[in-house]
């Protein structure tokens, strides 16, 4: 402060003055952003400790909380697995497409066209899958079933009302297209040229030259794409809760009637009627989400963090 | 051969070359230089054809469903320009055009879900969308009538109660991140949880938000302010990665010619980087309204809904357009004819706006951006 | 298998931009022609004309004729696939696949049109072609490593042992040592002097002492003026070119006389 004193006054004092505030601000925000990340677990785990405590007769379902989460989180990995099924092979084509296939001039808007598939609410989306995409799987699902049978996932009566585990799946997958394929489309137009032409004065077709310059390179982009959209499709909420017709327990059948819930859904079909004890025991759901999710998205970052490494830039 | 006869006529001489290294075996095969061509119309013929098979199927045997045609189209003539292009061109060529056949089909694929959506909703939507549905809530309609009043007033106030919260806050972060924090150790865990909270399920902020207040309200409080914050929660990574993203792409020399100046720091900040960067940042902050007005779940459990308007945020459920869609779809009242419409027509509102926030920003972006070659 | 290349008349464009025009030239077999010229004149365009590289540029496009064996590559109907295998091309960096063992980098191209080679024919190939490229006793140890690993000169004779696997008539090398240090462009130089047995060598290089050094023929592209296209201003034997020119522009050009 003496320093400060000294020196002549003037200038330097108001602009000093702004600085410190400014810089104060700018950190205070970030730290905010740290607290209300400690507050999402801290919270949470606050809310959900009453269902961690209470006897099992008395979580919704009876038989504890356990035995509720299960066949959620067995209905949440299921559903996001089959739309990750579908949209990764999708976003590397359509990603393709976008980088290398479709004339220059237009890459870019359709590259626009893909990102607003991202833009439509998820609940137009429900509304959309109830509608359209459930009526219009009725026949794939009989066709399944006749023909697949024999596999556990398509069971000897398939929906009427097309509302299944499938087609929440596909639905997803829909969901999920943009982000991943973003990724892909950035990482694909990183190829370094020199490699790709390499490839091409070796006499590769543009097909080789993508399997020998381009898929290599873009390869950890890819799964860490896939992971980002994962992540998108556990949490998924609204598209779920409307389309799925659901039943308690663990359900290999997705095209049947009776389908496992997911976490998400879960929650918005039961939250606004529950209280006490129910809230807390979906708070507790909440949880076992979150802790999904950001392992899934954690492994996705760890994925992109290591590409560096591997990449070959020289 | 006379014409390599003449050739060696004119041939300058060439210095005699030093005894050969013994060859290498050649590879098994050698691709002529002339090689035979699909004619382009052929393809174009093929394509024609498996189109019109494609429909004929549609007609006869199923019904005719964009998806089925697509796919049937794509199938076919995928069949038939694999195998006429390995007879004519060899099989390399033809993986390369199946392969080109599978990736445009597979972004059409993409195309579908989009048209469809958006035919759905407007097909849907338009029914109820007229005055009434814009100057009437729901107090006291039983069956028809009524509209969506209340509920667009309602995310007007949360949505910009959301920004005004989000928008400061993920604006200077993302300025610490960029201007202050030099790769120190506050930055790269900042860095680190911005991503994570951009992988929050949105019902899960909702969640957060429902448990915080617990703390401030009691048990079972329902108020837009919940809502906001729970949105907040998910909006904010949103504005940061794009704000980081666009105060990066300010270039060093601009900040340093600045100081250069005598002028101070956060002055070179708001008045040189942050102004350089505006149009990003508006671009950046329209796309993550658009994203957030549109959430469903986090409201459902934090604001709940009601018939009449509640211009308070602070007290008290308040209906949302989103929220209000959904309810008028999952609780219909009988008839359920006039529920759904209205359901749908709060989707139409909804998709306009989104559609029209996302075009507002790329505008923005298109028409601000610094003309920097991209 | 070494090839002569006649270009007649070739015009080489970037959209509207006419960046080369009029080039007629025979290329001799199994000779090395160095293409000279100051930046920007076009020479490396030129080149990837030559193996139909110049378009994948994006708006890029030629005028004029290329005959190879008196085939024309810009004939229609000829595939630029094809092209490329008979014409091979050696790039300015060294550009291995950066996942690639050494193995699999020299074999890159002949797995693309033979899938089914015996292992022992593919082994004795990579050990022709890197012997040819005079890598093979420095990489014979660890063939199972990235290419990525080796040094720049090691790196830009993998590309050469890469693009000689495949037998192409042609090889084309764009500076090829303007990456490298001094005792790797010499190793690259006695390879071109001993690849030139079994090839056509076009070389374009910033070195005149490299040109006199290694070619045989010598091209020098010049600009008329700034926005002009880039023409070839002379065409001889390499003694002539260096030592009595019989343009003006070159001997300035040649003497460091140049702008
Ligand atoms: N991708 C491109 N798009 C448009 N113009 C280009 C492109 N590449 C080169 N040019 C233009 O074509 C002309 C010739 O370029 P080129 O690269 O062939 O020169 P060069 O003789 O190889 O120069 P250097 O010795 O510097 O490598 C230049 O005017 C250059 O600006
Ligand atoms: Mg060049």
């Amino acid at each position: 402060m003496s320093t400060t004193s000294a020196k002549p006054r003037g200038v330097h004092d108001a602009p000093r003055y702004g600085d410190r505030i400014f810089a104060g601000a700018a950190t205070g925000a970030g730290v905010i952003i740290l607290l209300v990340l400690a507050g999402v677990a801290g919270f949470l785990l606050w809310q959900a400790l009453p269902a961690l405590t209470a006897s099992p007769e008395d979580v919704r379902g009876g038989k504890g909380l356990f035995e509720y989460i299960y066949p959620l989180a067995f209905g949440t990995i299921l559903t996001s697995v089959i739309a990750l099924v579908i949209a990764t092979p999708l976003s590397v084509g359509i990603a393709l497409f976008i980088t290398h296939y479709a004339p220059r001039r237009i890459a870019l808007a359709l590259g626009y066209v893909v990102d607003l598939l991202a833009a439509v609410p998820s609940i137009i989306y429900g509304l959309w899958g109830v509608y359209v995409v459930a009526p219009a799987s009725v026949p794939v699902a009989t066709w399944l079933s006749n023909w697949l049978g024999f596999l556990p996932f398509f069971g000897p009566s398939p929906s009427a009302s097309g509302r299944t585990t499938l087609v929440v799946g596909v639905v997803l997958a829909i969901m999920i297209l943009p982000v991943m394929t973003a990724v892909n489309r950035e990482v694909f137009l990183q190829t370094p040229r020199l490699h790709e032409e390499a490839s091409l004065a070796l006499g590769a077709t543009r097909w080789e030259m993508i399997r020998q310059a381009v898929l290599p390179f873009g390869r950890s982009a890819v799964i860490s794409g896939a992971m980002l959209g994962l992540g998108r499709a556990l949490g998924e909420t609204m598209a779920v809760a409307i389309i799925l017709s659901t039943a308690v327990g663990v359900h290999w059948d997705i095209i049947g009637t009776a389908n496992s819930s997911t976490i998400a859904a879960d929650i918005a079909l039961q939250f606004p009627e529950s209280s006490g004890l129910d809230v807390n025991t979906l708070i507790a759901a909440g949880l076992v989400l979150f802790f999904i999710t950001l392992l899934v998205n954690m492994a996705a970052r760890w994925v992109v963090s290591r590409r560096s490494e591997f990449s070959g830039a020289n | 051969m006379p014409d390599a006869d003449l050739h060696a006529l004119d041939q300058p001489a060439v210095r005699p070359v030093p005894q050969p290294t013994p060859a290498a075996p050649r590879p098994p095969t050698d691709t002529p230089l002339l090689h035979r061509r699909l004619p382009r119309f052929a393809t174009l013929g093929m394509l024609a054809a498996s189109l019109a098979v494609a429909i004929l199927l549609g007609l006869t045997v199923w019904s005719l469903n964009p998806v089925a045609l697509l796919l049937e189209t794509a199938v076919l003539y995928g069949v038939a320009v694999f195998v006429t292009s390995s007879v004519v061109e060899g099989r390399r060529n033809a993986v390369d055009r199946l392969v080109t056949v599978v990736v445009t089909t597979f972004f059409l694929l993409a195309l579908l879900p989009l048209v469809s959506v958006l035919i759905e909703v407007v097909g849907q939507g338009y029914q109820r969308f007229d005055l009434t549905f814009f100057t009437y809530s729901m107090r006291g309609v039983v069956g028809a009538g009524g509209g969506a009043y209340a509920a667009i007033v309602g995310t007007l106030i949360i949505t910009a109660l959301t920004t005004a919260v989000s928008v400061p806050i993920g604006i200077l972060t993302a300025v610490y991140l960029v201007e202050y924090s030099k790769g120190g150790r506050l930055g790269k865990v900042l860095t680190f949880f911005v991503d994570v909270m951009t992988g929050i399920p949105s019902i899960v902020a909702g969640l957060f938000a429902v448990a915080l207040f617990v703390l401030f309200l009691g048990p079972g409080a329902r108020a837009g302010i919940i809502g906001s914050v729970a949105l907040s929660v998910l909006m904010i990574p949103v504005v940061v990665r794009s704000t980081e993203e666009m105060l990066r792409l300010v270039p060093n020399e601009l900040r340093e010619a600045s100081y250069a100046l005598g002028v101070s720091r956060w002055r070179t900040i708001t008045k040189v980087v942050l102004r350089t960067a505006v149009a990003g940042i508006v671009t950046g902050v329209t796309l993550a309204v658009a994203r957030i007005i549109g959430e469903t779940a986090p409201l459902l459990v934090t604001v709940g809904t009601t018939t009449s308007t509640n211009t308070n945020p602070f007290s008290g459920r308040m209906a949302t357009l989103p929220v209000f869609s959904y309810y008028e779809y999952a609780q219909p009242g009988i008839p359920r004819e006039p529920y759904l419409d209205r359901a749908w027509a709060a989707a139409l509102t909804l998709i306009i706006i989104v559609m029209a926030l996302n075009l507002i920003a790329r505008l923005v972006s298109r028409i601000f951006a610094p003309k920097t070659g991209r | 298998m070494a090839k002569r290349i006649d270009v007649k008349d070739l015009d080489m464009y970037y959209g509207d931009f006419l960046a080369v025009k009029g080039v007629t030239m025979t290329i001799e077999p199994r000779a090395v022609t160095a293409l000279i010229g100051p930046s920007g004149c076009g020479k490396s365009t030129f080149l990837r004309s030559l193996n139909r590289m110049h378009e994948v540029i994006p708006g890029a496009y030629v005028k004029g004729e290329v005959l190879v064996d008196d085939q024309n590559l810009y004939a229609p109907g000829v595939d630029p696939v094809g092209v490329r295998r008979r014409v091979g091309m050696v790039f300015q960096r060294p550009n291995p696949f950066p996942t690639m063992s050494i193995y699999d980098n020299v074999v890159a191209g002949v797995k693309l049109n033979s899938k089914r080679m015996k292992k022992s024919d593919m082994d004795d190939l990579v050990e022709a072609s890197l012997k040819g490229a005079n890598l093979w006793s420095e990489v014979k140890d660890r063939l199972a490593k990235p290419g990525s690993g080796l040094s720049g000169g090691q790196q830009q004779r993998l590309c050469i042992a890469r693009t000689i696997a495949v037998k192409p008539d042609v090889v084309l090398m764009d500076e090829p040592c303007s990456a490298l240090d001094p005792i790797s462009t010499l190793a690259i130089e006695d390879l071109i002097n001993d690849l030139k047995s079994e090839y056509t060598i076009v070389i374009v290089t910033h070195n005149m002492q490299q040109a006199a050094r290694v070619s045989d023929m010598t091209g020098f592209f010049n600009l008329e003026a700034t926005g002009q296209p880039g023409r070839l201003v002379e065409y001889d034997d390499t003694q002539k070119i260096f030592s009595n020119p019989g343009q003006k522009a070159t001997e300035d050009y040649i003497s460091g006389r140049f702008g």
